[in-house]
């Protein structure tokens, strides 16, 4: 019951701060607009066998996807300076809500994110089946787990002045070795590494879209360790963060 | 709620920049259900580390915590503990209302928010944000937090700082008529008129240990001494010493500087014998001082 209660204001709570709501949703979707809306007629990019405004579509939601989930961390770090967090603990709310109402508001911003590229996209021409939508938005969902790991863990780590450019320059990391902003080729180095990163199988999500087979086993193998090294990270800092900031 | 709070040989460390910093060194305390008491103590003396242990925050090197029969983090989980700890902003976002609520709404027993809106202060207020709000605002809010929370036991961690003098006079009414539904509360504080004026009892603490625990009236009496410092040259020390009510005697130039046990029979006796004194000032030792007096005895 409070946990709910809880879960509900931490939504309430996102979608009150506009600025953070906002500009969470709209970089994506602006420079996809910038990107896509000038190769639309391109049909196969790069040898992906997907069209351009389709592959973008993947990229910047991706990108936007990952943005969101890890972007959880920034308030966690926020509301350890501001002392918060120690109130929670004191609290009867139990380490697993907490951890549960913060992954999903990193999901509700997540997924407004998707619907608003995929909006986009469409509106670009892309058109898939109602079964190719709904595949590929599960992966999406799917490969974002680890992400929400990963926000939590920096949030216990980092201050509210560092944590801005590490989420900035995480994000673009990850994005940029998975092929989110463009296709990484087939072969070479940067492909064989990409392969075990979460962000390259949010993008290949797309193939799913596209009539493709989905995943891998490979990308599922991946995904879950991921997912397991960042629980467990997350898990360790949240306890190793009782002191004061 | 039957039972009491135990604190048994709690020490707690710190790596410091030049070796462990020991922030507690083996305390024991034990605080009957219903009493108010005291922490009394100057910044640094291990009253937060102490709080924090109390809450489950921090794990203590050596020692034990009962909270009712129960171990901190059980006791929380249950929601017998509310706590208003000495930093704390409150979350964006959310109405001062809406905050209560959702504080209210993770307790099992909670008061009702409207009650507590009243009590502490802020129904006024109740509908702006909560990072609208002046520093005074949003202690009361803080306060509101830990109250709706309805625990057995209120933990307030230097509770009054920010607070002006208006401020604290409503902040101890709202505790007292907590306190006589028969709450626990302990109270971390660095100004004896506090402790003196609204706990039963008061433990003292320097330098992570107990220095004296007792009634506050006791306390006070131990550490509530008065100095009197008067310009009468050419008199010797040993002339003032034997004074009624004096216990120390010190020249500083043209000054002399008596500690008294009793400044009103000092004074009077002083008078008396060395008319010639002028530029009488009769102060309040600071706490400051008589834990170092304290602390140098132990």
């Amino acid at each position: 019951m409070g946990a709910l209660v809880y879960t509900r204001y931490e939504l309430l709570r996102t979608i009150r701060n506009r600025r953070f709501f906002i500009l969470s949703f709209g970089f994506p979707l602006i420079i996809y607009l910038l990107v896509a809306g000038p190769n639309r007629g391109v049909h196969d990019i790069n040898g992906t066998g997907l069209s351009a405004p389709l592959y973008f579509m993947i990229g910047w939601a991706s990108f936007g996807t990952m943005n969101a989930m890890v972007s959880c961390g920034a308030r966690i770090a926020a509301e350890r300076q501001a002392g918060w967090t120690r109130q929670l603990r004191i609290s009867p709310l139990s380490t697993r809500a907490y951890f549960r109402a913060k992954v999903l508001t990193a999901y509700m911003m997540a997924l407004i994110s998707l619907l608003a590229l995929y909006a986009a996209g469409a509106s670009m021409g892309v058109r898939l089946s109602a079964s190719g939508w709904l595949g590929m938005t599960g992966l999406i969902l799917v490969g974002l787990i680890p992400f929400a790991g990963l926000g939590v863990t920096l949030g216990h780590l980092f201050t509210p002045d560092s944590i801005g450019p590490v989420i900035g320059g995480g994000v673009s990391l990850l994005g940029l070795l998975g092929g989110t902003f463009f296709p990484l080729g087939h072969g070479g180095f940067l492909s064989e590494v990409a392969q075990y990163l979460p962000s390259y199988w949010l993008v290949q999500a797309a193939h799913v879209g596209a009539g493709g087979s989905g995943w891998p086993a490979k990308a599922w193998i991946v995904v879950a360790a991921w997912t397991v090294a960042m629980s467990l990270l997350a898990a360790r800092a949240y306890k190793r963060d009782s002191g004061r900031v | 709620m039957s039972g009491r709070i135990e604190l048994r040989g709690l020490e707690k460390s710190f790596h410091g920049p030049s070796g462990p910093i020991r922030a507690v060194r083996g305390i024991d305390v034990r605080i009957e259900a219903g009493e108010t008491v005291a922490l009394l103590g100057l910044n640094g003396a291990g009253k937060s580390t102490t709080i924090d242990m109390l809450l489950g925050l921090l794990r203590p090197d050596a020692g034990s915590v009962s909270v009712f029969g129960r171990a901190p983090g059980e006791a929380i989980a249950q929601g017998a503990i509310g706590a208003m700890l000495q930093t704390g902003e409150l979350i964006r976002d959310l109405s001062v209302r809406e905050l209560v609520a959702m504080m209210a709404a993770l307790y099992p027993a909670p008061l009702q928010v409207e009650e507590v809106l009243e009590l502490t202060g802020v129904a006024e207020i109740a509908e702006q944000r909560t990072q609208k709000l002046s520093g005074g605002q949003t202690q009361r809010v803080r306060c509101a937090v830990a109250l709706v929370s309805n625990p057995e036991l209120l933990v307030l961690d230097e509770p009054t700082v920010a607070m002006d003098v208006e401020g604290r006079r409503a902040f101890w009414t709202t505790m007292r008529e907590f306190a006589a539904r028969g709450k626990t509360i302990l109270f971390a504080t660095h100004y004896l008129e506090e402790a003196d004026a609204y706990a039963d009892r008061a433990v003292l603490m320097a330098h992570g240990r107990i220095v004296a625990d007792g009634p506050t009236n006791e306390i006070k009496a131990m550490v509530g001494t008065r100095t009197i410092r008067a310009t009468l040259p050419g008199v010797a020390n040993e002339e003032l010493a034997g004074l009624p009510g004096v216990s120390a005697v010190e020249r500083r130039g043209e000054a002399i500087v008596l500690s008294c046990s009793d400044s009103d029979a000092a004074i009077r006796a002083l008078l008396a014998v060395q008319p010639g004194a002028h530029d009488i000032e009769i102060a309040a030792a600071g706490l400051e001082e008589a834990f170092l007096e304290l602390t140098s005895e132990a």
